[in-house]
This record gives structure tokens, C-alpha cells and sequence, in this order.
């Protein structure tokens, strides 16, 4: 698969180096050149300078050959906005963006759009592990 | 009439200002502290320091009462979130935008948010017009009508000393002013007779503004 990722933060990061480890073509944007320093050197995916909320930046990333697009940046706002112009203007088949106010990820979802919140996943999660106790 | 401004740089507080002299009520989301401090001393309790992108946020803003909601921040990712919050949950009736990067209008318009104005666009024009070299200057897009208005120059050639009737100038653009240095502006009739350096304040279709600088050119 052609993956491109927005945002190299842990998640961003993370995601880039387990899909490269499966041979996919990987591809990760972010506007801090620094902050491809985590990603380790034997990272087989590329890493592009810019603003993946720019359409000639996507563009350049390849994203009309894209299979995926996932945008976690730390803005809600902008995953937003790229994963709208990937799945609306270049018709990724597959778009998924994370957005930690859950509101707007619940939003942003019954506009079809893959919005997940890690807020509220974590809250599920520990409201479980506390039920279970 | 309620208005909701999102962003308190320069032209929120402008468009505020206007709004509040015209006897409107407005609300500012801002959310820098500083800038909120400073909008508070300016114009009084018309800001709430937050983000304009937080339903929460808008929910205290009173966004169900809304009638107009407009996004200025320099920020087009949150001027679009805030915008599409605003039209497509709080179904607010008159959602506008700024869109600071040109190229992201059509994308707006795309998802929906079809009422922008481009940072750019109205900035630029409004220079051409000051340098007077710029033989056609947009004035206005009357987007909803498909309608501009611009602004052209009778350069020395055929058309000037030409009545309008008899001129070369594509029918369906319509000349409803001539400004002529030194005298009156008026309203031409078919039998006015232009001269070069007059010029014309023309409404026309959209897109249509490459046909018209080409009959001039002619």
C-alpha cells in the first residue's frame, strides 16, 4: 500500500516506521525538520518538509497514487482540513485523522469522515478498567 | 442582529467595530489572553477568549442564536473547522469566511463554505488600481449572481472617439458608469462618445473579464 502520514509526532512516527516495516510505501510530512530526528536511520519510508494542509504539498507527496492518508498533527483543526482534501478533492480510498477534542471528532465523523479521539478512547478505557475492578 | 466573530487580529476588531456602530450585537472568539485584554479595553465585554473551532466554545458563545458567523483568523485550517461547525451543526445562516491562502478557496467552496473572501484578491486590485497602468482592475465578485464588477481604461486606439453603439465592446457587458478626468461621472447612454484615458465601471458575467480587455486591446 501507498501510505502518506501528516504529522511526525510519537503516533506519526510510530505508524511510519511499523508500515515500512511491512514493506508499504510509506511517506511522512510535517513543517518541523526536526522532528523526523525520531525516526530511526534504517526508516525505509520518505520524509517531506511542508504543510500537508497545502494542496500542491500533497501533491508532491503522491497523493493521487495514496491508498491511505492519516493525519495526526497535534492541531485538530489541520488533520481536519488535510484528511477533507485527501478524501474530497483527491478521493484517498482510505483517510484517517485524529482530532483529541471529542466533539468535533464526533462532528467530523457524521460528516463521513474517519475522526478518532484519543481523549475518548483513553477515557473508555480506563472507565472500563475501573468497572472491572 | 447576532454576530459571532472568530479571530480579534485587525479585521475582526474592524468588523466589529462596524457591527457595533450600526447597532449590531457581536461576540468575539479570541485566543490569545493579550489580544482578548486588549479588545476588552477597545470595545468593551465583547470577547470571549477561546477557540473558535470548540463546539463547547461556541455552544457559550450563544452560537444557536447566531445569525451571521464569520472566521478571520490568519489560520484557513481553523477558519474552515470553525465555519463548517457553524453552517453544518449550528446550521447558522450566513457562514463567511476569509481565506488567506487564494488557493484554498475552490476547496472551500468544495466542503461546502462557499461564501469567502480571499485575503489576497481585494488587496492586490486595490494596488493596480493605484499604480493606473492596469488596463482591466476587478472591483467586486458578485459571486451568487455570477456577476463582477470591474473597472476598465479606453486606451488610445479605435475606440476612442467611438459612440458606445458603435464600439467594438462585447454586448453583454454593461457599462454603468464613465468617469472622466475633470468632469462629472455620468451615466453613458448608446450615444455617449468615449475618449481615450475615460474610464468604465462595468458589470459583466463571470469570467468574462479576458474577452472584454481583448475587445479593448483591439
Amino acid at each position: 500500500m501507498n501510505i502518506i502520514i501528516m504529522g511526525c509526532g510519537r503516533v506519526g512516527a510510530e505508524l511510519a516506521r511499523l508500515f515500512a516495516a511491512e514493506e508499504h510505501k510509506v511517506t511522512i510530512i510535517d513543517v518541523d525538520a526536526n522532528s523526523f530526528d525520531v525516526l530511526l536511520t534504517d526508516f525505509g519510508g520518505t520524509t517531506l518538509l511542508g504543510d500537508a494542509t497545502d494542496e500542491e504539498m500533497l501533491e508532491k507527496a503522491g497523493i493521487t497514487e495514496a491508498d491511505a492518508f492519516i493525519a495526526v498533527t497535534r492541531d485538530d483543526d489541520k488533520n481536519g482540513m488535510a484528511a477533507q482534501i485527501a478524501k474530497q478533492i483527491f478521493n484517498v480510498p482510505k483517510v484517517i485523522c485524529r482530532m483529541y477534542d471529542p466533539l468535533q471528532a464526533e462532528f467530523f465523523a457524521s460528516l463521513g469522515l474517519e475522526a478518532i479521539s484519543p481523549v475518548l478512547l483513553f477515557v473508555q478505557l480506563v472507565k472500563e478498567k475501573i468497572r472491572d475492578n | 442582529m447576532y454576530s459571532i466573530i472568530v479571530g480579534g487580529g485587525d479585521l475582526g476588531r474592524a468588523l466589529a467595530r462596524e457591527f457595533l456602530a450600526n447597532g449590531h450585537e457581536v461576540l468575539i472568539i479570541e485566543k490569545e489572553a493579550a489580544t482578548c485584554e486588549q479588545l476588552k479595553d477597545e470595545l468593551g465585554s465583547v470577547s470571549l477568549c477561546s477557540i473558535g473551532s470548540e463546539i463547547a466554545a461556541l455552544t457559550r458563545a450563544g452560537i444557536e442564536r447566531a445569525d451571521i458567523f464569520i472566521a478571520v483568523t490568519p489560520e484557513d485550517d481553523d477558519n474552515l473547522a470553525a465555519c463548517e461547525i457553524a453552517k453544518r451543526k449550528f446550521n447558522v445562516n450566513r457562514v463567511i469566511s476569509k481565506v488567506n491562502n487564494p488557493r484554498n478557496e475552490h476547496i472551500f467552496a468544495k466542503l461546502g463554505i462557499d461564501c469567502t473572501v480571499n485575503g489576497v484578491g481585494p488587496v492586490l486590485e486595490n494596488i493596480k488600481i493605484l499604480t493606473g497602468i492596469f488596463p482591466l482592475v476587478h472591483l467586486f465578485n458578485f459571486k451568487e449572481k455570477e456577476l463582477e464588477l470591474v473597472l476598465v481604461k479606453v486606451p488610445d486606439g479605435p475606440l476612442a472617439d467611438t459612440s458606445l453603439k458603435d464600439s467594438v465592446l462585447p454586448v453583454d457587458a454593461m457599462i454603468i458608469l464613465l468617469i472622466r478626468q475633470g468632469e462629472k461621472s455620468e451615466i453613458p447612454t448608446p450615444e455617449t462618445v468615449l475618449q481615450a484615458g475615460d474610464e468604465l465601471v462595468c458589470l459583466i458575467p463571470s469570467g468574462s473579464a479576458k474577452s472584454l480587455q481583448a475587445a479593448l486591446a483591439n
